[in-house]
């Protein structure tokens, strides 16, 4: 009977699905979080995030240290949200229009410069055996769990006290709750949102060298599933809360699991289905939590969606 | 941050004067305030009181003018400049961030506030200085939560933690209640009497200026046109200052009610969640007939707010029925237009107004997709709407320095009449009004007080809340009281008793 553990595969399947799916979850949605809670929305991550995958994999492939190309997607991340903060610094500049702008903008550059690295292979990042207690292998294989998951975990963590403990994270707040209030205090909100969105960029690349790197662990053209585009729906489903992020990620990644995971116990039929899970599951939350009565708790009042 | 011993600062503004564009808002002012004096700034709405207290603050950079700071000669060119002197502001608006709580907005506005916030130690250091401070706050609260005169008392403790020894306060009691006024300032002025601080004001309030200030300055239309010790002066004297031989409007004679007048508003069985969503507001068998005024009573907070949503149909309701003229009403443009329903919401600007449209904009949007003969018009002509807009900030003395002006560059007073402008313009069988006088000068007052006792006597059904008790004696035929989200109280305007209304209000009944 060794490995044989029947229906109990789905759970374990959809604990190690929601780990390995949910990592680049957490850190573009930690990275937008950031930036949102100083009033800036970039929707531009979701290329951040694509060409975070393609630096971290040519550096990787260059240097033959995973480490050294995560380091370069955090440093072009940060570019890229230096130039969204930049560019919304001007007055009369829509955030919401320069990161779709963004987002093609970094597809687009990282296809270009990517396009020798489809066929090389890169060093992947590392993975802790923490299942190794475990006899089964489905058990070793769920708890598998990449570095930069616990990297992300602690940093949800870290963000969540940085918010209420730290100078820095009160002033993040401050601005982007009241920019008048702000400006009465002599601090300068568009300075604080441009290092806020250069922070979030920098995270969204190790959200994209992650999958370059680990999972699935190759660059090409059809890397990401958008999974830019549905972090940013995870905060404001997370309520701007870092752990409210980590959990939703999470969430996201299990749900995310549930059809590969029915189809290894022999599900037939219909498991296709369970692919739209993550999808259906964030429209149903959203519903769920919305109230035409109340405006949206915990929203920065200077978002330009509140607002 | 010690009260004791840092002693109150004196500054001189000298030859300030502002201008917007083309307009000048402030002309050539001097005002000084010596070292532990309590002074008054008047003047009408739109008469420049908060330009020039801004330009002092560094919020403003001042066309031309210098400032003097405990006698010699400082550049304020930020608040952050202004807040290094010892001047600090406290705005007409809030400025405390919402999301945050009251200790963090403390903390964090202090400009030594350490990279990592030891939270034990500054909730200790935060509870002996409130020690020292007679107001109450609840500082783990967000900001968000507080009453409106918490707020105003946070932001002013604010200034004092960090150190302000020259305080401006901009109507700072225009949303207190008369108590809390009280103790507020009487708690400055202790402190202005001690040395500790220095305090200018602006106020319309005639009272406060009186019983608080020692020196009073008067600006009108942008110039100083009058300054003295309160000691010398009498209200008369001031209002002159203030507004020249311009006459005040009178009050018109209450015209009786006709017996057989209609009820034009009904209210039946209306019940609605209030702003918490935890409890709810039940309104039931109010009638407003033609040609009368009802005031609303109440302390704030008690589900005025959200009765007026409910009848505006920016709140859902639950059950219920809103007639209006015998019809169903559901507050929509066309029942409104109809049934010739008007609104003047509190906070115009925010309620009212579409802040960044213009002057013009903003006074017709009830009447902007309509043509002359009151069809609607499939083409919109800019210039009716400027034409519309021109009369009635003719007719209505709104202040403004163009048409074109976002509304919200307007004085707070300017908003109100624009808004009023717009909704008393044209038939109006049906008027709900909501603290029509917040924040307006004598002048202004007595005018919009008039302007709806001409609306009444027309024939117009007038709901009035207020939480201005005299006001509501002034215009009323009947007064009702609501607490807790209900209607707990009715009388005759004849038969009104302040006590017996008072304790209502207070829910003692
Ligand atoms: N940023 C601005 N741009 C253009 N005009 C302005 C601006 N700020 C103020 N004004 C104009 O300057 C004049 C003075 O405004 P101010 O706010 O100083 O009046 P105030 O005396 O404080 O009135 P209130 O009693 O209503 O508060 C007004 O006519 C106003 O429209
Ligand atoms: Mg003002």
């Amino acid at each position: 009977m060794e490995g044989d553990i029947g229906l109990w595969g789905v759970p374990l399947a959809i604990l190690g699905g929601a780990i390995r799916v949910s990592t680049p979850f957490i850190f573009v949605s930690l990275g937008e979080t950031i930036t949102e809670r100083s009033g800036r929305i970039n929707l531009g991550l979701e290329g951040t995030l694509v060409f975070g995958a393609m630096a971290a994999y040519a550096i990787a492939v260059e240097t033959g240290s995973p480490w050294i190309g995560v380091l370069a997607a955090m440093v072009a991340g940060a570019g890229f949200g230096l130039l969204h903060g930049w560019i919304c610094s001007f007055p009369k500049v829509n955030d919401i229009a320069v990161g779709i702008a963004l987002m093609l903008f970094g597809m687009g550059l990282a296809f270009f410069f990517g396009k020798p690295y489809i066929q090389p292979s890169a060093p992947n990042l590392p993975a802790i055996p923490l299942g190794d207690w475990s006899s089964l292998p489905q058990v070793r294989a769920a708890l598998n769990v990449n570095v930069l998951f616990l990297v992300g975990a602690a940093l949800a963590l870290a963000l969540w006290w940085a918010f209420k403990n730290t100078k820095i994270g009160l002033i993040v707040r401050v601005v982007g709750d009241s920019a008048d209030a702000a400006r009465a205090m002599g601090l300068s909100p568009n300075t604080v949102r441009l290092f806020a969105t250069a922070a979030g960029g920098a995270l969204a690349a190790i959200g994209g060298a992650y999958l370059s790197l680990y999972y699935p662990g190759s660059w090409n053209e059809r890397l990401s599933s958008g999974q830019g585009l549905m972090a940013v729906a995870l905060v404001i489903f997370a309520r701007w809360n870092p752990l409210g992020c980590f959990a939703a990620a999470l969430l996201f990644g299990g749900a995310g699991a549930l059809g590969p995971a029915l189809q290894s116990v022999g599900v037939t039929q219909g498991y296709y289905l369970f692919y739209a899970a993550p999808y259906v599951l964030t429209l149903i939350v959203m519903i769920a939590a919305s109230s035409p009565g109340r405006a949206l708790a915990g929203a920065p009042g200077e978002l330009s969606i509140t607002r | 941050m010690n009260a004791q011993t840092v002693p109150a600062v004196g500054v001189e503004a000298i030859g300030m004067t502002m201008r917007f564009g083309g307009f000048t808002a402030l002309d050539d002012v001097t005002v000084k305030v010596p070292a532990g004096s309590f002074h008054a700034l008047l003047g009408e709405n739109g008469a420049g009181k908060s330009t020039l207290v801004k330009c002092m603050m560094g919020f403003y950079t001042p066309t031309s003018g210098d400032m003097v700071v405990n006698g010699r000669e400082a550049v304020i060119a930020s608040p952050k400049d202004a807040g290094a002197l010892g001047l600090g502001m406290v705005y007409q608006h809030f400025t405390l961030v919402p999301s945050l709580t009251g200790e963090e907005n403390l903390v964090i506005s202090r400009e030594n506030a350490p990279a990592v916030i030891d939270w034990g130690k500054e909730r200790r250091d935060l509870k002996s200085f409130m020690e020292r401070m007679p107001f109450k706050i609840p500082l783990e609260q967000p900001v968000s939560a507080l009453a409106a005169g918490e707020k105003q008392k946070l932001e002013i403790v604010k200034q004092l933690y960090l150190g302000r020894r020259f305080l401006v306060l901009d109507e700072p009691t225009s949303v207190l209640t008369p108590g809390e006024a009280e103790e507020m300032l009487g708690l400055v002025r202790g402190m202005t009497r001690r040395g500790e601080l220095t305090v200018l004001m602006i106020s319309h309030k005639f009272h406060e200026v009186t019983a608080f200030a020692d020196d009073v300055s008067v600006l009108r239309k942008g110039k100083l046109t009058g300054r003295g010790r309160v000691a010398n002066l009498d209200r008369r004297k001031m209002a002159a200052m203030m507004i020249g031989d311009q006459a005040i409007a009178a009050l018109d004679q209450r015209a009786p009610t006709p017996a057989d007048a209609v009820s034009v508003l009904e209210v039946n069985a209306v019940k609605a969640k209030d702003r918490s969503g935890l409890k709810s507001i039940e309104i039931d068998g109010l009638k407003v007939k033609a040609g009368e005024i009802v005031g609303v009573a109440g302390v704030s907070g008690n589900g005025q707010k959200e009765f007026l949503e409910v009848l505006a149909g920016q709140r859902a309701r639950e059950a219920g029925e809103i007639r209006v003229k015998n019809a169903s009403y559901e507050a929509t443009r066309e029942q409104s237009r109809k049934l010739n329903v008007r609104f003047i919401p509190e906070e115009p600007l925010r309620n009212a107004c579409a802040p960044k449209m213009t002057v013009a904009e903003n006074i017709a949007f009830r009447t902007f997709d309509l043509d002359k003969d009151g069809k609607p018009a499939s083409w919109i002509s800019a210039r009716a709407i400027r034409d519309y807009a021109t009369s009635l900030i003719a007719q209505f003395k709104v202040k403004t320095a163009s048409l074109s002006s976002p509304i919200q560059s307007l004085s707070g007073g300017n908003v109100q009449r624009a808004v009023l402008a717009r909704e008393l313009s044209g038939a109006v069988d049906l008027l709900i009004v909501s603290n029509p006088c917040f924040g307006l000068d004598f002048a202004a007052v007595a005018e919009i007080r008039a302007r709806i006792m001409k609306a009444r006597n027309g024939g117009a059904a007038v709901l009035l809340m207020s939480e201005d008790l005299d006001e509501l004696l002034e215009l009323s035929d009947r007064i009702l009281v609501m607490s807790d989200g209900q209607l707990v109280y009715e009388t005759p305007i004849a038969q009104a008793d302040l006590h017996v209304i008072g304790e209502h209000m207070a829910g003692k009944h």
